[in-house]
């Protein structure tokens, strides 16, 4: 105990006196002079585009927020793991299964890592992908409509924070859970945890077409706590990388007792080995729950499944697939560099950064130069796989990422700085102060096999004094620095939705020129479509109220419905009927507790609505869509419970004529689609 | 025969040629610009329909003019798109009879009838324009006192928000190019017999 508590004296006070060391040594003002024509170069002037398209998580916000580079001008927020008040999402009732999982419906979680989609080692702009880590989730959005269309459940992790990592050519997105648990859970001490806990690393494949995923096969892997991964590339090929912490398998005052060994592990894995012991049948399956939701593509109805089984590897009946290595304590990142020969392991506790190399990890495994084993998985000689030690480069490494010149950039959380190296000969070249606490860098393609290393954006997550005040909560911060020349410059600060935790930053070129501008209403295949104001009607199922509702510049049709009553379940199914870019409509409803709808063009989404009250009710369009936007209204009739106040519906017959074009051709694209 | 008919006759054929490209061009383009509609909104007028520079323009400039009471335009309900492929068609044929007999006085008729027709068919778009710009719906929800929205037959123009440019496209162009062949054709045979 005594030894204990001593222990816990000793490293605060390293880390106390590490930051009065810096604090020192480099004390700043918040105000850093910026270099002359750092407003000019993120200057993007009115109706020209940014060169990058940057992709942050947003943390406890549950979303992704979409920045232009090097403007750092927000340019959307995509909702994916919390509901989402400005266009209905997971409030509508195609969207709510979104948000199903085997607890049941969580509509907020905690997203972290984003990944683009690969294809040899470089971004290809069609998918990205984010995990959840509360309720261990999943989710692709695409990109060519900026919406989250699936979301995977990952089975019987906890807190899947190291996800979801992808391989070079896209074909699995890699995560291990956080927080090891009983597998299967159990009612079981917490402090057995050395027995009864394990932890999962988890591959999910894509389908290579439409990039569904699939839970492949998980790994059983020791009681510890699995933190950030990366996948090999060119010569790395085929293994990835995973860096844990807590290999004391503790399970109370994680801050102590977890960081008690001077090194923690990297687990290695050859996945194509895995992949052949599952084609092998070595796996065992296991029943379990865990949903897959995904969105139709042309009905825009999400769909769940609950799968009930999952197919589980263990490393003590598949050789040669798993190691470890020892790692500086309590790792964060394992950075692979566009080579894919160098593998950067940052001790978040360890004033030191270990570099190792790919082959000579190889060679050690080929000569089973191995000190012991844990649960029958081999570790690697430290000194072997070592390419060589950065030594004292700051305080808390965080994230490597990576130019093109072989060049690597770090961030150091408790140092609340930028520092940038060399791999080969592990020289610090520079370093630029953050304001404050960088956890995450990215570098456009800086994990990829093509970085373009012209900008490095620091994801902060204190801002203290760098915008003005709005009380106790403050933006996050994102800072913006220069990394075309020798030395790094800070050009722009910008604040940030949520936690902007983790980025991955893409050239505009690769997105921008597959963005959809609305959905073909040929298309759309939704159930309760409208296609054509003359179709528009109102039917009764029991208390099931279906209401196939258009919406126009500028009037919902119908505009007048009678015949509601107190206790029905009202389904407003509204069809935008526009083809036009940017010209939403939206919906809303006095007294519904389902907040509001926001129907793209071409598309159709569904608001229940439960009346509660005897009376007449206004509905009208939320979104700003015409010079009579205004007008854009209607009523609806409740009456009571047993009244038999008969269904009407319509709406002004002068401008019905004014319609009639439109019906005209809605009424010959349903001709054409029979 | 000697080389001079033959160029005639090459002459009328080319406008014959030029004829048939009405049906692979448009013969009007009316471009609309307004701040909200970046690159603007094209309309082709084609001999035998009326397109836009996508499949929902018609649609789109249909909602907009809805507000100032417009009639929606709806290419079926315009009998001319559907006679005016076969009046060429009839001119094409006769252009090849012209070709066939060789006169002078055919060539001259024939540049004639298409002088004629061409006026028409330009006095008949003026009467669209004119119809549509002026024959406003009373309910319309945005009146302007003494404002009609005729878009120019030639020319430019500003019609409240919208920046209009009407001007002939390709199969005008080739239309006139018609015309002026045959009149050529006209010429040389006609300074044959004459001199
Ligand atoms: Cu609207």
């Amino acid at each position: 105990m005594r030894t204990r508590k001593v222990n816990m004296i000793i490293s605060l006070v390293t880390i106390m006196g590490g930051m009065a060391l810096v604090v020192a040594c480099g004390q700043r003002n918040a105000t850093t002079v910026i270099e002359g024509d750092a407003a000019e170069q993120v200057y993007i002037a009115p109706g020209e585009y940014d060169e990058f398209y940057a992709f942050l998580s947003g943390g406890f916000s549950g979303q992704i927020t979409v920045y232009g580079l090097p403007s750092g001008r927000l340019l959307r927020e995509v909702p994916v793991f919390s509901q989402y008040p400005e266009n209905g999402y997971g409030y509508s009732e195609e969207s709510k299964p979104m948000f199903n999982t085997s607890y049941g419906f969580v509509p907020w979680d905690d997203s972290h890592h984003i990944e683009l989609s690969q294809q040899n080692g470089e971004f290809d702009g069609r998918w990205l992908f984010v995990n959840g880590n509360n309720t261990p989730r999943i989710a692709r959005v695409d990109l060519s409509t900026f919406e989250t269309v699936e979301i995977l459940e990952i089975p019987d992790v906890a807190g899947l924070h190291c996800a979801p990592f992808i391989t070079e050519n896209s074909e699995y997105l890699v995560s291990g859970t956080r927080f090891s648990i009983p597998i299967p859970q159990k009612d079981v001490p917490i402090d057995t945890y050395k027995e009864n806990f394990k932890g999962l690393i988890n591959y999910v494949s894509l389908d290579q077409d439409h990039g569904t995923m699939e839970l492949a096969f998980q790994i059983e892997m020791p009681g510890f706590n699995y933190d950030l991964a990366r996948n090999g590339k060119a010569v790395s090929h085929g293994w990835s990388f995973l860096t844990t912490y807590n290999s004391e398998q503790a399970h109370s005052l994680l801050e102590v007792n977890a960081s008690q060994k001077d090194k923690d592990l990297m687990a290695i894995i050859n996945w194509k080995k895995a992949e052949e012991y599952v084609a092998a049948g070595k796996f065992t399956e296991r029943p379990t729950s865990y949903y897959h939701n995904l969105m139709d593509e042309s009905t825009g109805i999400a769909h769940s499944q609950e799968m009930k089984m999952t197919r589980i590897l263990k490393p003590e009946d598949c050789p040669e697939m798993v190691y470890f290595i020892p790692v500086p304590k309590s790792p964060h990142g394992c950075d692979v560099d566009p080579s894919g020969e160098y593998i950067v392991g940052n001790g978040k506790l360890s004033a030191d950064m270990s570099v190792y190399s790919f082959s000579k990890i190889m060679k050690a495994i080929e000569e089973k130069n191995f000190d012991g084993e844990i649960e029958g998985i081999p570790v690697i000689n430290y000194d072997a796989g070592l390419h060589g030690i950065l030594q004292k480069p700051g305080l808390g490494p965080l994230h490597t990422e990576f130019d093109e010149g072989g060049n690597a950039y770090t961030t150091f959380f408790i140092s609340s700085e930028v520092v940038k190296w060399n791999v080969d000969n592990l020289e610090i070249l520079d370093r630029e102060a953050t304001f404050y606490s960088p956890g995450h860098l990215v570098i456009p393609g800086g994990e990829t096999r093509k970085p373009e290393g012209k900008y490095l954006v620091a994801m902060n997550k204190i801002t203290k004094d760098r915008y003005l005040p709005t009380g106790p909560e403050l933006a996050h911060s994102a800072q913006l620095f220069d990394i075309s020349g020798d030395k790094m410059k800070l050009l722009l600060d910008f604040p940030t939705k949520g936690e902007p935790h983790y980025a991955q930053a893409i050239r505009a070129d690769k997105v921008k020129p597959n963005s959809k501008k609305f959905y073909n209403i040929e298309e759309n295949a939704h159930p309760y479509a409208t296609l054509g104001e003359s179709k528009t009607k109102v039917v009764r199922e029991g208390d099931e109220v279906h209401v196939y509702m258009t919406a126009m510049r500028s009037h919902l049709a119908p505009d007048n419905i009678e015949g509601f009553k107190v206790g029905d379940k009202v389904f407003f199914h509204v069809t935008n009927l526009e083809q036009d870019w940017d010209v939403p409509h939206g919906f809303a409803i006095q007294g519904a507790t389902n907040a509001e709808l926001l129907v793209m063009p071409g598309q159709t989404k569904t608001l229940l609505w439960e009346p509660k009250k005897v009376g007449v009710y206004a509905f009208y369009c939320t979104d700003f869509c015409s010079a009579l936007h205004q007008e854009m209204s209607g009523y609806a009739r409740v009456s009571a419970k047993g009244a038999d106040v008969p269904l009407k519906w319509g709406l002004n017959e002068t401008l019905r004529e004014n319609q009639e074009q439109a019906e005209k051709f809605y009424e010959q694209l349903e001709n054409k689609s029979k | 025969m000697n080389g001079k008919s033959h160029i005639a006759q090459f002459l009328m054929l080319g406008a014959v040629l030029c004829l048939g490209i009405l049906f692979l061009q448009p013969l009007w383009k009316i471009t609309l610009e307004a701040a909200q509609f970046p690159g603007g909104l094209d309309l082709y007028i084609w001999i035998n329909k009326i397109s836009g520079n996508d499949k929902h323009i018609i649609q789109n400039i249909n909602i907009l003019n809805h507000y100032i009471g417009m009639k929606p335009i709806h290419p079926d309900a315009i009998p001319e798109l559907r006679y005016f492929p076969w009046v060429v068609i009839g001119m094409m044929a006769f252009g090849l009879i012209c070709i066939g007999v060789n006169r002078p006085w055919f060539y001259l008729s024939w540049v004639l009838v298409m002088i004629g027709l061409g006026a028409l068919g330009i006095y008949d778009f003026y009467l669209w324009l004119y119809d549509y710009g002026h024959n406003l719906d009373p309910n319309a929800p945005i009146k302007i006192a003494n404002m009609n929205y005729m878009p120019p037959l030639f020319g430019e123009k500003d019609l409240l928000n919208f920046y209009v440019r009407s001007y002939p496209n390709w199969g005008g162009v080739f239309l006139g190019l018609a015309i002026l062949l045959g009149a050529g054709a006209f010429y040389l045979k006609g300074k044959r017999v004459y001199v």
